[in-house]
């Protein structure tokens, strides 16, 4: 009995003793990360730095990003963070994991050496990781992360589609791009998909039309409250997806596709244009090897103002602020996005790299996806960003226009009605 | 008689015993204590603060659960839960009872229609979206459709019914609610089954004796026998019914505007949408109480149907 219960008292105190953060092995690197269709290509590059340097990096993934983000969430909460990590959320988010200390100030780093880590780097990419002087967050000025590859959003075509409808020019204007609408509709093609069941998509685009239609001042200004959402040019962003439903340009049940479906439509030859990532390079390849297909912005409303598409930075990690192992860390996290691995990453992930310098093996699509970059814009590196419950009733609002349930008229009422709700508990 | 001496050492043993019993239950308790009872005080402490997930948190007293109160969409979101729960009411436990009753007689396959029968519960939720999201898709490629279901009534020579079942307002909650039962009917099949087999095969010979037929056999003797098993059928059916969330996250993505959020949408779209975990608590909170309260109003009636 006395046996038992000194086994007992044993267990409860090592259970006891366990819920505290363990130490970890100095010559390992913990990394968690989310990228099921780079966890190969991750995982020979661990190998490769293990055989260089010595040092174990025990790579885990955690995926869908959803998953991701709650693991990290927790983990940030009682202080288990990896060595490396990702942070996909909000800029406001990634300054909350920063000021709580558990994210390293890479910013010395990357200033080493005549700022040479920092000049390899796409600055859109860098951007990301970025906070400047006076930032709304309120953290100290600095790089805070570093990106693994860039991606940006853009309209995908289907040549052959296209070809099929009589269209031998790729729409550059919004005009003719509900020509095109016609042209397919006319030889039952399904002329747009996208996966508008995923609010971030119905909300880039969205703001792509609202910097093409009144720039980059007017939205800030609208997120800061000088502006309201009943403005004409605010009708007119939700307008064009009334006009684009009203054409018949969505397939059917795109309000409810999911991303992944989407992409299956498109490369499936199901519709002509699809609203996507870089990413879906590769997602293409795999469902249909033969899809022959090219890249172009999303057409303009406005001539005189670029199309400005969210891209940037696709993936970054961080360092843990509270990491043991934090200069091992940044040494692997430097290697990691050196040429040769940006390299070896882009060719056999089909992702653009992050590092200028390993720009040269990536696929003719990928090239143009590369030329588009510039055009790019993202919420991370915006000067502020909306309350994410006047976004909620701004993308849910646009689901309503798409179903015909609410006139444009009638969601900007009802937005304009969320973000003077919130001004005023802010103020509060 | 005892002396002084017997009955302070019983005691003694006693207490020792008490001690050592204690320390028997001690590792149920830390981890019962660690994993429901310190999470369920940190919910309701959580409902009461404005909190992001990470940083520090803003005391704002019971000014959650205000806001809970006018918001529309939750409230919209709990009568999106009570109609598909009433449809697995209705329509999943009808099947099943049906069901059960059938394999309940000497038929041949009787286990053969046991396994298919409980094939959909043990498929993960994930796994029945995509399955339904391919059986109820809207789109076409070179003029034919690729639902399944829309497929089916073009063939049938139904066309005017083709439809875009998961993108209208009109269908998308109904058709959850019937993928939900269709997935939720095996467990009640189970059980109900399970129930018929226990009863005494020796009321229905006396109620054949007594002239009774195969209606009123069912209505006197097979229904007053079954209702404890239908209580806990229909507990669990709400209880379950009123938690679905991954089947509609599978079937229709973050929802078709409004029309298709349940109170688990919500909450979840509170705390990573909008980042307000202070007030995606408040509404679990108020959720789980809602929850209590469906149960126990049951028990109570479960308990007046027996003594009836």
């Amino acid at each position: 009995m006395k046996r038992f219960l000194t086994f007992l008292c044993g267990t409860v105190l090592l259970a006891a003793s366990g819920c505290g953060q363990a130490s970890k092995p100095a010559n390992q690197i913990e990394v968690w990360h989310w990228m099921t269709d780079r966890h190969e290509a991750f995982a020979t590059l661990a190998r490769q730095y293990e055989e260089q340097t010595g040092i174990k990096i025990k790579l885990e993934l955690f995926a869908p990003s959803d998953t991701y983000t709650q693991k990290i969430t927790a983990a940030a909460q009682a202080n288990v963070l990896p060595d490396l990590y990702g942070i996909l959320d909000k800029k406001s988010i990634v300054g909350a994991f920063i000021k709580a200390g558990l994210v390293a100030d890479l910013t010395a780093d990357f200033e080493a050496n005549n700022a040479a880590w920092e000049k390899a780097m796409y600055p859109k990419a860098l951007d990301v990781m970025r906070f400047s002087a006076g930032n709304i967050d309120e953290v100290k000025p600095g790089i805070y992360g570093a990106p693994l590859d860039v991606t940006n959003i853009q309209m995908v075509y289907n040549k052959e589609l296209l070809k099929k409808a009589g269209i031998t020019r790729v729409p550059a204007t919004f005009d003719d791009f509900l020509a095109a609408i016609d042209a397919l509709k006319r030889v039952g093609v399904a002329p747009f998909v996208s996966g508008f069941g995923e609010m971030w998509i119905v909300d880039c685009f969205a703001s792509n039309y609202a910097f093409n239609i009144m720039g980059q001042d007017k939205v800030m200004a609208t997120f800061r409250g000088e502006v309201k959402y009943t403005d004409p040019d605010w009708v007119k962003v939700l307008t064009i997806f009334k006009t684009l439903a009203d054409r018949g340009a969505f397939i059917d049940g795109i309000v409810t596709k999911g991303n992944k479906y989407a992409e299956q439509d498109f490369a499936l030859g199901r519709a002509a244009f699809a609203f996507n990532g870089s990413w879906c390079v590769n997602v293409y390849r795999d469902m249909n090897p033969d899809l022959d297909y090219g890249v172009a912005s999303l057409p303009a409303m406005d001539q005189s103002r670029p199309v400005r598409s969210w891209g940037g930075a696709g993936s970054s990690l961080v360092v843990n602020g509270n990491s043991s192992n934090k200069d091992k860390a940044i040494a692997f996290l430097k290697w990691l996005t050196a040429k040769e691995q940006q390299a070896y990453f882009a060719e056999t992930t089909n992702n653009l790299p992050a590092n200028r310098d390993a720009g040269t093996a990536i696929s003719p699509v990928l090239a143009e996806f590369s030329r588009l970059v510039e055009h790019t814009t993202h919420p991370s590196i915006w000067p502020l960003n909306e309350d994410p419950l006047v976004i909620e009733a701004f993308d849910k609002g646009i689901q309503a226009i798409i179903i015909g349930d609410k006139t444009p008229v009638e969601i900007a009422e009802q937005v304009q009605s969320v973000k003077e709700r919130q001004m005023k508990k802010a103020a509060k | 008689m005892f002396s002084r001496a017997d009955i302070r050492s019983s005691i003694k043993v006693t207490a020792l015993d008490a001690g050592k019993n204690a320390l028997f239950v001690l590792p149920a308790v830390v981890i019962f204590s660690t994993f429901y009872i310190y999470p369920f005080f940190e919910l309701i402490n959580l409902s009461l603060h404005q909190w992001p997930g990470i940083g520090p948190k803003t005391f704002v007293g019971l000014e959650n659960f205000q806001e809970l109160l006018s918001d529309k969409v939750w409230w919209l979101s709990m009568w999106h839960a009570a109609y598909i729960t009433l449809i697995a009411l209705v329509f999943q436990n009808a099947l099943a009872f049906a069901l059960a009753l059938a394999c309940d007689r000497e038929i041949r396959g009787q286990k053969f229609y046991r396994v298919i029968f409980f094939i959909p519960p043990v498929l993960s939720e994930v796994v029945v979206g995509i399955l339904w999201n391919w059986i109820l898709n809207a789109g076409t490629q070179n003029g034919e459709h690729i639902g399944l279901l829309n497929y089916f009534l073009n063939a049938t020579g139904l066309p005017q019914l083709v439809h875009s079942w998961l993108s209208d307002p009109k269908t998308a909650l109904t058709c959850i609610a019937v993928v939900h039962s269709w997935k939720g009917f095996g467990w009640g099949f189970i059980m109900l089954l399970a129930g018929l087999q226990t009863i005494d095969r020796q009321l229905y010979e006396a109620a054949r004796v007594d002239g009774a037929g195969s209606w009123r056999t069912f209505l006197n003797v097979t229904i007053p026998m079954m209702i404890p098993v239908i209580m806990v059928v229909v507990i669990l059916t709400i209880l379950g019914s009123m938690q679905v969330f991954v089947l509609i996250l599978s079937l229709v993505n973050q929802g078709l505007v409004y029309h298709t959020e349940v109170p688990v949408t919500r909450i979840l779209g509170s705390m990573q949408g909008t980042k307000q975990f202070g007030y995606a608590c408040a509404q679990a909170v108020v959720f789980g109480a809602i929850l209590v309260m469906v149960s126990f109003s049951f028990k109570k009636i479960s308990n007046l149907a027996k003594q009836a």
